[in-house]
């Protein structure tokens, strides 16, 4: 999503977003992320205003005092920047890849099943089973922190099944443009 | 650079350092984030440096700046480990891999550099009226200087109007009110406040006769 990223171009407008739209926003995130409302409002405090940042392709990523926290794709779920998700690791469920794929993940290619099924790979057991269209976090073989978000494209348990073509979809991950611009 | 960001945040965030779960206490406070390095060369965490296109450059900060991290990361059991799940084949192309993404960076990183020292500044005097001139500055983006930031200080500076405009071409330039070309270049070879790294021999200085600047117009 931002392989190519130019704040230049691609940016259409920075707005202040109403009040009563970020108490949605922030309703909206504590219940799709695994956050307490605590440590949200230490990232985002409730005076601080959210910035809202439009950029092209229906892309809305949102800053507080300039520093990217979370975006969004048109109507789609929110996902946290990466340096947020290095924070806060643990509000997004995870997904392993093997030490193959890092290179691919890591010039912006989506996850394979394979990948994430073979012994280098991690996914939830059966019993905390990922649906279809979940933003997780990408880690990595032998690594600490993510190294991507993505968004699921088939439950866990079909990728086990199917062991072929996207499981994961990147959405952003170390090294693209967003994370490049630590301000916006 | 991250890591500068995460001191902010960290100031940001209430100095209790205890991590408390939050269905615990009964005034829940919020988890102390995680501390993150980041790589100053590459700007990844370091254990991604291998897969960066500075390795080598990201290797020695890590020596200087982490002894301890980069012995972890880069020790001869941290290694081999590594090569236990990889075949000899796929090692070497790696690492050849590597070495030619590394070569790639490099003759880019160049190329810019180059680019940037030969891209002119110029700063043009139009005449307005009779007596009255503007002067227009073009080409200061180059050298990653804010272009708004810097007719701020102009205007300050000068105090006069200083703003950022399209010339005819459509590029972006800077117009200060009044005849202050001269005292710019002086600006630019002081390195005055934003005006950083403009080489002097890249700054031209052009007057232009009202007729023009009205055909400009």
């Amino acid at each position: 999503m931002f392989k190519k990223f130019q704040p230049s171009s691609d940016i259409s407008g920075q707005t202040q977003v109403k009040s009563s739209v970020s108490r949605s926003i922030r309703s909206a995130i504590l219940s799709q992320w695994k956050i307490e409302p605590e440590t949200l409002e230490s990232v985002w405090p409730k005076k601080e205003g959210l910035v809202h940042v439009k950029c092209r392709e229906h892309i809305s990523i949102y800053t507080v005092s300039g520093i990217p926290l979370f975006f969004q794709h048109f109507d789609g779920p929110f996902y946290p920047t990466l340096r947020f998700l290095h924070k806060y690791p643990y509000i997004l469920p995870a997904v392993k890849v093997d030490r193959g794929a890092i290179r691919f993940l890591l010039a912006g290619a989506h996850m394979m099943c394979p990948g994430l099924t073979s012994a280098g790979g991690y996914l939830p057991p059966a019993d905390q089973a990922l649906a279809a269209e979940t933003p997780v976090a990408l880690l990595a073989e032998g690594k600490e922190h993510a190294v991507g978000v993505g968004i699921t494209k088939m439950g866990s348990e079909e990728m086990r099944k199917i062991n072929k073509g996207v499981g994961v979809e990147t959405v952003t991950y170390l090294g693209d443009d967003l994370w490049e611009h630590e301000k916006l | 650079m991250g890591k500068k960001q995460k001191e902010k945040k960290e100031e940001a965030s209430p100095p209790e350092a205890t991590a408390v779960e939050p269905s615990e206490g009964p005034v829940p406070e919020p988890r102390q984030p995680k501390t993150v390095l980041y790589c100053a060369v590459c700007s990844f965490p370091p254990e991604y440096c291998e897969f960066g296109s500075r390795f080598t450059k990201c290797k020695e900060w890590l020596n200087d700046a982490h002894p301890d991290l980069f012995s972890q990361y880069y020790s001869e059991d941290a290694l081999q480990s590594k090569l236990g799940t990889m075949t000899l084949a796929a090692q070497q192309k790696l690492e050849k891999d590597t070495a030619k993404k590394e070569a790639k960076a490099d003759a880019k990183a160049d190329a810019a550099l180059k680019k940037k020292m030969s891209s002119q500044v110029t700063i043009k005097r139009i005449e307005r009226n009779k007596r009255k001139h503007v002067t227009t500055v073009h080409g200061l983006e180059a050298f990653s200087i804010d272009l708004k930031k810097a007719a701020k200080q102009f205007a300050s500076k000068f105090a006069t109007g200083a703003s950022v405009s399209k010339n005819p071409q459509g590029l972006d330039e800077i117009v200060v009110q009044g005849d202050v070309a001269y005292e710019i270049v002086e600006m630019l070879e002081e390195e005055v406040g934003l005006l950083k790294g403009v080489p002097a021999d890249n700054i031209e200085v052009i007057e232009e006769k009202k007729k023009k600047a009205a055909a400009a117009e």
